[in-house]
């Protein structure tokens, strides 16, 4: 997993309240077996005209040019700026790789769905949680400056705006410890396979039935 | 210290927890498909690991399978889409090099993952569930911690048999006195979720309860739980009853002899304590819940059959008058119309929320006799898997829908997410008994309506929507 530890980036601003992972990565790309690739097909039905399938040259479809990704001064953005309840509906940890691919490094939101939310800080993604009124700031200052950029301070738990304002956030420790070391979480309950070994043989004296069927 | 369902099932899985109460939590059934598992598989080759216990693993083709009987009976050969057929094949692969439990496309047994777990008794009460999938939650009707996960925790749990979690708080959700005939355990949900909201459910555990969910069958149980996910609740629990362990009785994977007797002595103290503590109660009155139709698209846009599309204009949150203009433009839909005369193109009866043989009786009960209207251009039915469709062929029931001009398909997700060829046209109109209602879920510019089987099939043979309570006075 790439390290997540300061990170100053242009924001994009994506005004809409309940963004599901639908419309971040539509059905037909999941059939990939493959994490990586989704980035030109993110938010594919509202960045390009026409619908599209696996397997084409996303570079050759024809672009949405209202959609705030396509627009000039989104170029390169590397902080999604979203509303409410961003990432809800299906569990697909695509929608995921989909914005990483893309460039984005982090999210600044009012609220996640809670599978979204766990799914990005697995792949180096940070979703922020900002108050819905200090969103709604950034909304605005975004639309009225090109080039807006933000930084973020993982360690200090820190957005920074470039007139100075800074605004903090909560983030779990363990979240934290193991995006700052960029480490593989796997690898780190496998340390605690005794434990695991040890619970298993509680659970059957207590509850055999778990573990008699196939 | 008096403790929730979710409580109990929680502390009997923690295997240890951080100071900052980040847990690894146990898991005993872990189900797995074709869509959200490739990249796990993989994850454990390149790292060199090895299930932790594939014994607790069961999987099967879903999501991508296709539903025509041409198609069908001869494995993966007859999948047409070349990247949908290689994953399904990536799916074989690895359940035959990994050893595990796997129920192929041409086994009876193959289903929804969803539907297959109870069906087969591997869902269980006490249980900690997880499936790469959100749906993952319908599998807490029995008394189970069911949660969706993404690919990186199907990993996890692949190589560790753990989840690391940190628990969520308590809802309590009673549905109080009965719902009137007509009514389904879809109209509740559905009305459930108008009431708290998509996100209302968030980073809560949701326990269902009351008089009204005490009476629905494990089938009408399991539609309720299902959609505690569109109510933002990775998980949604309701207590074990004599209608769970009837249920569970018999079936292939669920404890025999004496280890029945213990287990259901075990599983009877699964509900919460009178005197627990949620962090959130929130009441319905069943007599008040109609027949719902969604209207937006997101699962909280939902009124009764009976009342008329909303006017953003009366909302006085800004993000939320917004979002409901965008919804109605989207849906092709003015304020104010009335519910019952918005006419639908197609009709589809399926997916993890009501493809149970329960939900294909309801259906078939107001198609019996009856013919799918001229104008509308599909109604299909698509039974949960092999053993619910045949179980409705015994009954008869694929006549009653081929007589009347349904299509009657096989096992797998279908048009809920439309990743096979079951998919809307841009603009099309469908009644369907699905979950979501998201924009182009159902095929890119599809326009969906979420409702009960009996309401679905009600539309199928008017044109329109109508109060499934009503249709009796028109036909007769």
């Amino acid at each position: 997993m790439d390290k997540f530890t300061v990170h100053q980036g242009l924001v994009v601003p994506l005004d809409r309240s309940n963004v599901d992972t639908d419309a971040i990565i539509p059905k037909q790309y999941l059939k990939s077996i493959s994490r990586s690739g989704f980035g030109p097909t993110l938010f594919d039905d509202w960045r390009y005209l026409e619908s599209g399938e696996p397997g084409m040259d996303h570079s050759k479809r024809p672009l949405n040019t209202d959609f705030v990704l396509n627009q000039p001064r989104y170029q390169g953005a590397s902080i999604l700026l979203a509303r409410e309840n961003f990432g809800c509906g299906s569990s697909r940890e695509h929608a995921v790789w989909a914005l990483t691919d893309y460039g984005i490094r982090a999210v600044i939101a009012p609220s996640y769905a809670d599978i979204f939310f766990n799914n990005s800080f697995k792949n180096g993604l940070l979703p922020i949680v900002l108050s819905e009124d200090t969103v709604d700031s950034l909304f605005k200052a975004v639309s009225s400056r090109e080039g807006y950029q933000l930084t973020i301070d993982l360690e200090r738990q820190q957005v920074t705006t470039p007139s100075g304002e800074i605004y903090g956030f909560e983030v779990d420790e363990f979240r934290k410890y193991c995006l700052l070391k960029g480490l593989d979480d796997i690898g780190l309950t496998l340390q605690h396979a005794d434990a695991i070994h040890r619970y298993e043989e509680r659970r059957k004296q207590e509850a055999p039935w778990l573990f008699a069927s196939g | 210290m008096a403790r929730t369902l979710y409580d109990k099932i929680w502390d009997a899985h923690v295997v240890r927890e951080e100071e900052d109460g980040t847990a690894l939590l146990y898991i005993d059934r872990h189900l797995v498909h074709e869509v959200t598992s490739p990249q796990a598989f993989e994850g454990l080759r390149l790292a060199g690991r090895d299930l932790w216990r594939k014994e607790s693993i069961l999987a099967v083709p879903d999501h991508n399978v296709p539903t025509t009987q041409a198609d069908r009976g001869n494995g993966t050969q007859g999948i047409s889409d070349p990247v949908a057929k290689i994953q399904i094949e990536t799916l074989n692969n690895n359940c035959e090099s990994f050893q595990i439990n796997e129920f192929d496309m041409d086994d009876v047994r193959q289903g929804i993952v969803h539907v297959i777990g109870p069906e087969q008794g591997a869902t269980l009460p006490g249980m900690t569930v997880v499936c790469g999938d959100s749906h993952t939650s319908t599998h807490g009707a029995f008394g189970a911690l069911a949660h969706g996960i993404g690919t990186s925790e199907v990993e996890h749990v692949m190589a560790t048999q753990c989840l690391i979690q940190k628990k969520m708080k308590n809802m309590l959700v009673s549905v109080d006195g009965r719902v009137g005939g007509g009514v389904t355990a879809k109209d509740i949900v559905l009305a459930i979720i108008g009431e708290i909201g998509t996100a209302g459910g968030t980073g809560y555990a949701i326990e269902f309860s009351g008089e009204a969910i005490q009476a629905l069958s494990m089938e009408g149980r399991m539609t309720v739980c299902n959609m505690a996910i569109e109510a933002g609740a990775r998980a949604g629990l309701i207590a074990v009853d004599d209608t769970t362990i009837e249920y569970i009785k018999g079936r292939p994977f669920a404890p025999q002899n004496e280890l029945w007797d213990k287990a259901i002595a075990a599983w009877r103290d699964l509900k919460s304590d009178e005197d627990a503590v949620f962090d959130q109660v929130v009441r319905l009155d069943a007599a008040k819940i109609e027949p719902q139709v969604t209207w937006g698209t997101s699962p909280e846009m939902v009124v009764s059959v009976n009342a008329t599309v909303p006017d953003p204009a009366r909302e006085v949150d800004g993000v939320k008058s917004n979002s409901m203009q965008v919804a109605l433009e989207y849906m092709g839909l003015q304020a104010g119309q009335p519910v019952d005369e918005i006419s639908v193109d197609k009709v589809f009866i399926g997916s993890c929320t009501n493809s149970r043989i329960e939900d294909i009786r309801e259906a078939a009960a107001i198609a019996r006799g009856g013919k799918v209207a001229d104008s509308v251009k599909l109604a299909m039915v698509v039974p949960g898997s092999g053993l619910v469709k045949q179980q409705a062929e015994a009954e008869g029931l694929d006549r009653v829908f081929l007589d009347a001009g349904f299509e009657w398909r096989e096992p797998g997700c279908s048009m809920c997410l439309a990743m096979n060829a079951d998919r809307l046209e841009p603009g099309e109109r469908c009644a369907s008994t699905s979950n979501r209602n998201f924009e182009g879920r159902q095929g890119q510019g599809g326009r969906t309506h979420l409702v009960s089987p009996a309401m679905a099939a009600a539309a199928a043979i008017t044109g329109h929507f109508i109060d499934v309570r009503k249709l009796g006075e028109q036909h007769g």
